[in-house]
């Protein structure tokens, strides 16, 4: 199977997961309550995160053929995504400055003029365009490395807290040395080992990221297997297992889901940091960004191009913090007292 | 008290031997000798050159000690690192216990105005928009934090270097001297903005502790016995949240000597961040590993210092 099919498939099985999802979540009374509060109050920045996320949707589902910019033979072989194919101009000789007719530095006239809202970049490439893939990128480091982060987390959490003994003492030990390593010198040292790459930077903001989460289940679980219900569902004969899955990961679900909202934005910006070392990802904006670092010093400045990435990250990381922190307010109990 | 101290001693000497370990297991393991070898002389090095490359940085004896104890990496990796005797870099063979101790004065010279300015100011200004709280000014601010939290420190440097280093000419745009005389010009840049960067996060958590705080029950005594709202914060409120705000500040000590990674590398700081960069670029994995390690101890030592001191102001701690 080539990448583009995989890529076709996941994006089929992440919409029905979060259908399904979304489904279980309106069932239950709390969830429904927690939910429509949250639009109540943030509606723009949720509608914002998902104009982003159907953006990264869309540029993952591509497929081979159809019409190509120019007289493009490579681009004829290549499967492109929906967003691809929505620029089908093709590149320009160089610089241009938004909405220009003419490139930036010897005048030459475009092949289409005042049709590149945000200009081009040095190869000519338009940055609208650009700035549009980064989205998939920005959002592929925050749920990729999630996937990772979260279940290990969970895992080692829960079992650590509610059992104790040894495993307990095992994973504390873990968890302290991981965050005795300053995370982004760890960070850099696992991304040089593994090599450069889209899955070895999530992979190593995984592992440098998990160790958090992992203290606060595990922190929360030790609360919970105290609590009087817990010990009543033991008394009663239930299993570890089914007080798990049904007593101690529902009640931990709250924070997983605030941890992560305020982790993805903290990805992010590490991703942007280790796109300046020259370790991040391919196409993202932090890329965009350092590419466009010497760019200001010339003369004239050429601005568009910093301008377009740095704003586009700014507006997702803008709504994702806005939404976390009335999703924190919401879901954690401890913050309702001040109502009261 | 002395049996908490020891205890807490003993776990950090256990917590130091785990990070040897992790260090190992990715400078060793996962990106063995030959690929460290490969780096360093180019893809295309003949197999007899990354040996003798192997054997002249003295990564050539087994990784494990299956076979000798005493004769392989693992027993060197510890026996080295925990008496600080570093080696030479892997590119140009300087001793690397001579860079380190090269670049402490140039990062310390920018981070440490750093963390005591940020501290006076974030500590101030959360207290401001505590004072104001569920107001306007209060949600006005927070509104602010949360915007400044959403832009990468990329963007904070370069804006910063565009706008007041090249428009404004206030001034330099980059350059490093230890000379007093001209070093406030040169430092002056990357102070302001490694303050302002992390200002949104700190004002809005020391927000959150002292809001925390103004619920309290002896909060309520003061007001009642007739005290000032102003009294208040800065007597009772300020008092009880020193605990929070110095658990996150003894935390961020240790970085005062890594300094910046990016504040260093673009201001042309020739400090241990400035180091850490160049070992990246350099594919320089000796320097980068006793980096990783100092900056671990440092790390792991602030962490004993902060529970030691818990421990002597709470007796409650010592008992657990």
């Amino acid at each position: 199977m080539e990448a583009h099919h995989v890529s076709n498939l996941l994006v089929a099985l992440l919409l029905l997961g979060a259908a399904a999802t979304g489904r279980a979540l309106w069932r239950n009374r709390l969830w429904r309550e927690a939910l429509t509060e949250l639009w109540r109050r943030r509606r723009l920045s949720l509608l914002t995160i998902a104009l982003f996320i159907s953006v990264g949707l869309l540029d993952s589902v591509a497929w081979i053929g159809g019409e190509v910019a120019g007289e493009d033979l490579l681009a004829s072989h290549e499967a492109r995504s929906v967003i691809d194919r929505l620029f089908l101009k093709p590149a320009e000789g160089s610089y241009s400055a938004p909405f220009a007719t003419h490139t930036f530095y010897n005048k030459q006239p475009l092949v289409a003029p005042a049709g590149h809202p945000f200009g081009t970049d040095i190869l000519g490439r338009d940055v609208f365009h650009r700035t549009l893939k980064g989205v998939r990128v920005a959002l592929l480091i925050g749920g990729f490395t999630s996937l990772i982060a979260i279940p290990l987390a969970l895992l080692l959490g829960i079992r650590a807290g509610y059992f104790g003994g040894r495993f307990d003492d095992m994973v504390f030990f873990v968890m302290s040395t991981l965050a005795s390593i300053p995370s982004l010198l760890l960070l850099i040292a696992l991304i040089l080992v593994l090599g450069r790459g889209t899955w070895q930077v999530c992979v190593a903001l995984g592992i440098t990221s998990w160790v958090g989460l992992c203290r606060v289940t595990r922190g929360e679980t030790l609360k919970l297997r105290e609590l009087d219900y817990i010990q009543a569902a033991k008394a009663l004969g239930v299993s570890n297992g089914r007080i798990l899955l049904r007593h101690i990961l529902p009640n931990l679900m709250h924070l997983v889901i605030v941890t992560f909202v305020l982790l993805f934005s903290q990805l992010v910006l590490s991703e942007a940091t280790l796109a300046y070392l020259g370790i991040g990802v391919d196409g993202s904006w932090g890329q965009m960004i350092d590419q466009a670092r010497t760019e200001l010093s010339r003369e004239p400045v050429i601005y568009w191009n910093i301008a377009a990435a740095g704003a586009a990250m700014f507006t997702l990381l803008l709504a994702v913090n806005y939404v976390g922190d009335a999703l924190r307010d919401i879901l954690d109990p401890r913050t309702l007292r001040e109502d009261a | 008290m002395l049996a908490y101290i020891l205890r807490r001693l003993g776990y950090g000497v256990g917590v130091v031997f785990g990070v040897l370990f992790v260090l190992f297991v990715l400078f060793f393991q996962i990106a063995t000798p030959d690929d460290i070898a490969r780096r360093a002389l180019g893809e295309k090095a003949r197999a007899q050159d990354i040996e003798d490359w192997k054997a002249n940085n003295g990564y050539d004896r087994p990784l494990w000690p299956w076979q000798d104890f005493r004769d392989n990496q693992l027993f060197t990796h510890y026996h080295s690192m925990l008496r600080f005797d570093f080696g030479r870099s892997d590119v140009d063979g300087t001793p690397i216990a001579r860079r380190l101790r090269e670049g402490v004065a140039p990062s310390l010279t920018i981070t440490v105005p750093i963390f005591v300015l940020s501290l006076l100011l974030t500590v101030l200004l959360g207290l401001f928009v505590a004072f104001f709280r569920e107001t306007y000014i209060d949600i006005a601010g927070v509104f602010l934090c949360v915007l400044g939290m959403s832009v990468s420190i990329l963007l904070y440097i370069i804006g910063g270097q565009f706008l007041i280093g090249k428009l404004l000419h206030w001034f330099p745009i980059s350059g490093f001297d230890l000379d007093p005389s001209v070093m406030l010009r040169f430092i002056a840049l990357p102070v302001m903005i490694g303050v302002l960067s992390a200002a949104g996060g700190d004002v809005r958590f020391y927000r959150t502790v002292f809001v925390e705080e103004t619920g309290r029950d002896y909060v309520r005594t003061a007001r009642a016995k007739g005290a000032g709202e102003l009294r208040v914060m800065l007597r009772h409120v300020l008092r009880n949240s020193l605990i929070p705000i110095l658990t996150r500040v003894v935390v961020t000590i240790p970085f005062l000597f890594v300094g910046s990674l990016l504040l260093e590398n673009f201001f042309g700081i020739p400090g241990l961040g400035s180091l850490t960069v160049d070992s990246i670029q350099q594919n320089d994995f000796r320097t980068l590993r006793v980096i990783v390690f100092v900056f671990s101890l440092m790390f792991i030592g602030g962490q004993i210092a902060t529970d030691i001191s818990y421990a002597a102001v709470d007796s409650r701690v010592r008992l657990e």
